[in-house]
């Protein structure tokens, strides 16, 4: 494995694909099912590369591994790539969620397929190189580049409102972005390189760590997304097409969450540990709040949607909480709400390819024409609930052990949101599978196929392989996640003893 | 000047006077050849004298001072003649299918366009104030009549006449702070009036000098509030106009503006900083919100220039190296992206209406011709200041010197001009991808696609070898300092 540099070839393998289909005519229907056959190809061969990583990982190191460095532009800039055991699982995540989005366009996207498979190609290097830049130039050009592609995405293969929810989605992330980007340069006027690794070690003043965090709070708070920033994700879910929500749900959301880890508590400590209350009532606030507005759609996907706000906000919480139990929770709970928003997405987009709908209301008594149907639906809608025995119970479960340790008034607030997610999702459930089938055009409805099924069982079965055997996951991130407490824990403690000698000078 | 000086500094403003005397030729030429095809036989000799003293740039390196600290040949100035000569070149060659479709096949356009563009390389070249305004005034008259070359058409004449009026002031303005200039100091070229303000307190009345001298300069770039020429003329005039003045004339007065507060002004950094903040500012703002309400592709792209140059400003603002080098990539990329853009405005033709210039007439554009689509996706993108584009890298390296500089309020304010202005450029998208075709344009000339393909490379492109390019401008940044 020496020598051969694996992160680069990763994230630019998908690339090879879409040259590929470049020169695919996409005139005749075996040009399209070619189209589709090379993107699944290439996202399926992607996957299966990018195991190599974890094969080759060594999960005791809390280092950067993988690490590559080549000459880049001049300027200080430097072309980094690397993991370490909190980046690498996205990494893992984001390629093993290709494949579903792909299968998941496979029949339903007609118009512009070419087009179509391209910017999913072109999205995947881009968001498996921001996990795995280890500059922070290169991480905001990948941050930043996801939302061309993204763009087009929604506004071409859209819903009724498609044009709206791309310009908001856009505008709103770019608007968060771009005071990243003048964070980011004054970090390298500060410490005189762009090199992720060298700023981590880099020791930044207590004053411009307040603002530093501030612009970088802007960017991944939308990104995340957080209350009260959260308004674009419900228009882009629900307009974006299923693979769309898929990607965005599964792989976007979590950027923001990576963000906070990697940069806002890594190398602003002192700032995190003064400005945590924020993140913290903005959580709770998101959880029940959103929770609550959850509750009341007659949308399918965006219920979802916010339940998904609500579900960042005990990543969030993890994060800022800054122990162990809380993050090894929120990248737990990023992982597996990555594969169970994913398939609840997936779900949707199962009954919308059959009917053309998602108001809640025009379903009911699937349970009778689809049981399979109803019982994976179930499995996802229990994940996505937090029930143990899935891997959505581990995450919440440990967030709210680090919050608990953390602070307690908001640790509770908190966990009412676990009821509110019970009562949101076992009603849409209900709404949905069960009642009597009465509906005339539901009843002619066939149940999954084997092409929703390939999509489906495995990503079912992952959750509840999680949910059972966390182990996997945590040996990974133990070693990274250790590491960045301890520097954390000693970051404030000197901040403090720095300010207990000025107080005292006095 | 001894015979020996003279010779010297005939040689290294050779490029110069090869423009010179080919123009004189071509006029001679296009006077004598038959008529039907004087215009193709001057444009194809024009391109190909242009080429030439590209090439004799490019390949004999000569530098140095001549007639007598008039003028300068060095590595800033190389840097931006090369982009003007671009400009020129491309401009020129884009014109050919339209003079041919539009019968505006006059031979004194590649002429005007040639005697522009020595103006410009003398501008660029100027190290004193008199033969900075006898460069700029060469520059301007050929201008103003290429401004209304059309003359058949009122919007082209009016866009003329607006021009030249408008000129005719800054040009009284900046002469009038030139004199202000001289009598306060005692000097007209950079290195004296530098020197001389090094030694003593500078005056008031030198600073109401500098402040005509910065608005003439101004209204050159077009930068706020000096802009309201800018959207009436880029309509007005016919499109293969409107790339030439969109291009090479902005690379040459911002050269100008650059050097001359570099390099006369060095010492006063702080009465020049502000104006150019507030300039920057204004551009920047400006450029980004009264874009939104533009139908007009060419009105679009006037306000999207004014925008552009603001944030060029940026980079100067900061008054350092790094500032310069800023300026100078920032510069590089806009003309790329303005030259790629205009390919594009230039191939709207439908084949009853003849060419169309609303944004809503790109509607469908990528289902129709959905390779040359996703170039000008690209480039919108790129104007948008979005990564990984080049654009971002022009944005990077301004916003970069100006964070060092510690200029944070105006970094700031630049960066949420560039999302506002991003709605636009999007809009432009969205017409292109989500609405449906509404009619298809003729296919597209050879010398158009490949302007749209050598852009799209470049904006493209440049994450990966732009670092060659980020050095040359270092180097030619330090020539100033």
């Amino acid at each position: 494995m020496d020598g051969m540099p694996i992160l680069s070839l990763v994230t630019f393998l998908p690339l090879v694909g879409v040259l590929v289909i470049l020169f695919i005519n996409d005139e005749t229907e075996a040009a399209k099912r070619n189209v589709r056959m090379v993107a699944l190809l290439t996202t399926i061969f992607t996957f299966l590369v990018s195991l190599m990583i974890w094969v080759g990982f060594e999960n005791s190191n809390p280092g950067f591994q993988f690490v590559e460095e080549a000459e880049w532009l001049g300027g200080g800039l430097t072309y980094r790539m690397g993991v370490d055991g909190i980046s690498m699982l996205f990494v893992i995540l984001t390629t093993f969620l290709m494949p579903f989005c792909i299968l998941a366009g496979w029949e339903s996207v007609t118009k512009r397929l070419k087009a179509y498979m391209i910017a999913f190609l072109i999205l995947e290097t881009l968001m498996i190189g921001v996990f795995t830049a280890l500059d922070i130039v290169l991480f905001y050009v990948f941050f930043e580049a996801g939302l061309i592609p993204m763009f087009i995405i929604i506004g071409v293969w859209g819903g009724a409102r498609r044009v709206y929810a791309s310009f908001k989605f856009f505008l709103y992330t770019l608007f968060g972005s771009v005071l990243m980007l003048i964070a980011i340069m004054a970090m390298y006027w500060e410490a005189g390189t762009t090199s992720i690794p060298a700023l981590l070690a880099y020791d930044f003043p207590p004053q411009m760590q307040f603002w530093l965090w501030l612009a970088f709070f802007a960017s991944f708070a939308v990104k995340m997304p957080m209350w009260p920033v959260h308004t674009w994700l419900p228009d882009a879910h629900v307009e974006a097409p299923t693979a769309g929500s898929v990607i965005l749900a599964g792989v976007l959301l979590k950027l923001g969450g990576y963000g906070f880890i990697r940069f806002s508590l890594s190398m602003f400590p002192v700032a995190s540990a003064e400005l945590a209350w924020l993140v913290f009532a903005l959580s709770c606030i998101a959880i029940i709040y959103t929770s609550l507005v959850a509750l009341m759609q007659e949308d399918m996907k965006k219920l979802i949607a916010y339940s998904s706000v609500a579900h960042m906000g005990f990543v969030t919480m993890g994060i800022f909480a800054a122990n162990e139990q809380g993050l090894q929770g929120a990248i737990f709970q990023m992982l597996s709400h990555g594969l169970v928003s994913a398939a609840l997405f997936i779900c949707v987009g199962v009954i919308y390819d059959r009917m053309h709908t998602r108001e809640i209301a025009a379903y009911g008594g699937l349970v009778h024409n689809m049981p399979k149907y109803a019982l994976v639906f179930m499995l996802f809608t229990m994940a996505n609930v937090g029930l143990p025995g899935t891997s959505g119970f581990v995450g919440e479960f440990l967030t709210l052990m680090g919050m608990f340790r953390a602070n307690t008034w908001f640790a509770f607030f908190a966990t009412s949101g676990v009821i509110l997610s019970a009562c949101y999702a076992l009603w849409l459930y209900r709404r949905v599978i069960f009642g009597a089938l009465e509906k005339e055009s539901l009843k002619a409805l066939l149940d999954l196929s084997g092409r929703e099924k390939a999509m489906l069982y495995p990503l079912a079965a992952l959750t509840i392989f999680f949910g059972v055997y966390p182990a996997p996951v945590f040996d990974v991130i133990g070693a990274s996640v250790d590491a960045l407490v301890t520097n954390y824990d000693a970051a404030n403690e000197a901040a403090k003893a720095a300010m207990n000698i000025a107080l005292n000078a006095k | 000047m001894t015979v020996v000086e003279l010779t010297q500094s005939l040689n290294i403003a050779a490029p110069e006077l090869a423009l010179a005397v080919g123009s004189m030729v071509l006029l001679m030429i296009g006077v004598f050849a038959p008529k039907d095809s004087a215009n193709s036989t001057v444009t194809g000799l024009a391109v190909a004298l242009l080429i030439g003293v590209l090439g004799w740039m490019v390949f004999f390196d000569e530098q140095g001072t001549a007639f007598g600290g008039a003028f300068v040949q060095d590595s800033f100035a190389y840097f931006f003649k090369i982009l003007t000569l671009i400009g020129s070149i491309v401009a020129l060659v884009m014109s050919v299918g339209f003079a041919r479709e539009e019968k505006f096949d006059r031979f004194e356009f590649p002429i005007l366009i040639i005697l522009a563009t020595l103006g410009m390389m003398l501008m660029i070249s100027a190290t004193s104030l008199l033969s900075l305004y006898m460069a700029l005034e060469l520059q301007s008259l050929a201008l103003y009549v290429i401004a209304a070359i059309n003359r058949d058409s009122a919007r082209s004449t009016e866009a003329g006449l607006k021009y030249f009026v408008l000129g005719a002031l800054s040009s009284g303005m900046m002469l009038y702070g030139i004199s202000l200039i001289y009598g306060f100091t005692g000097h007209v070229d950079f290195a004296s009036i530098a020197a001389a303000l090094s030694g003593e307190e500078r005056s008031v009345g030198l600073l109401f000098g500098l402040v005509f001298l910065l608005t003439g300069l101004a209204f050159k770039i077009s930068a706020v509030p000096f802009h309201m020429w800018t959207p009436d003329v880029y309509e007005g005039a016919p499109t293969p106009v409107t790339a030439f003045f969109a291009g090479a004339p902005k690379m040459a007065a911002m050269a100008m503006l650059v050097r001359v507060v570099t390099d006369a002004f060095g010492s006063v950094t702080g009465d020049w900083q502000q104006i150019i903040i507030f300039i920057s500012i204004a551009s920047m703002v400006l450029g980004a919100v009264a874009a939104i309400g533009q139908n007009n592709i060419k009105r679009l792209m006037a306000y999207s220039s004014i925008g552009h140059m603001g944030y060029a400003l940026v980079g100067l603002a900061a008054g350092t190296v790094a500032g310069v080098q800023g300026v100078l990539i920032y510069m590089a990329i806009y003309l790329v992206m303005t030259l790629g853009t205009f390919a594009f405005i230039l191939a709207m033709r439908r084949k009853d209406e003849g060419n169309v210039e609303n944004i809503s007439d790109l509607a469908g554009y990528a289902q129709n011709s959905p390779l040359q689509a996703t170039v000008l996706t690209i480039l919108m993108f790129s104007l948008a200041g979005i990564p990984p584009l080049a654009g971002f890298w022009g944005k990077w390296y301004v916003f970069l010197a100006a964070v060092e500089a510690g200029l944070y309020p105006l970094a700031i304010i630049g960066v949420v001009a560039s999302v506002i202005g991003a709605f636009y450029y999007l809009r432009i998208i969205k017409i292109m991808w989500f609405d449906e075709p509404e009619g298809k344009f003729v296919s597209t000339a050879g010398e158009l696609r490949l302007v749209m393909g050598l852009s799209g490379i470049f904006v493209v492109g440049y994450i990966v070898f732009g670092g060659p390019i980020a050095a040359y401008a270092e180097n030619a940044a330090k020539a100033l300092f």
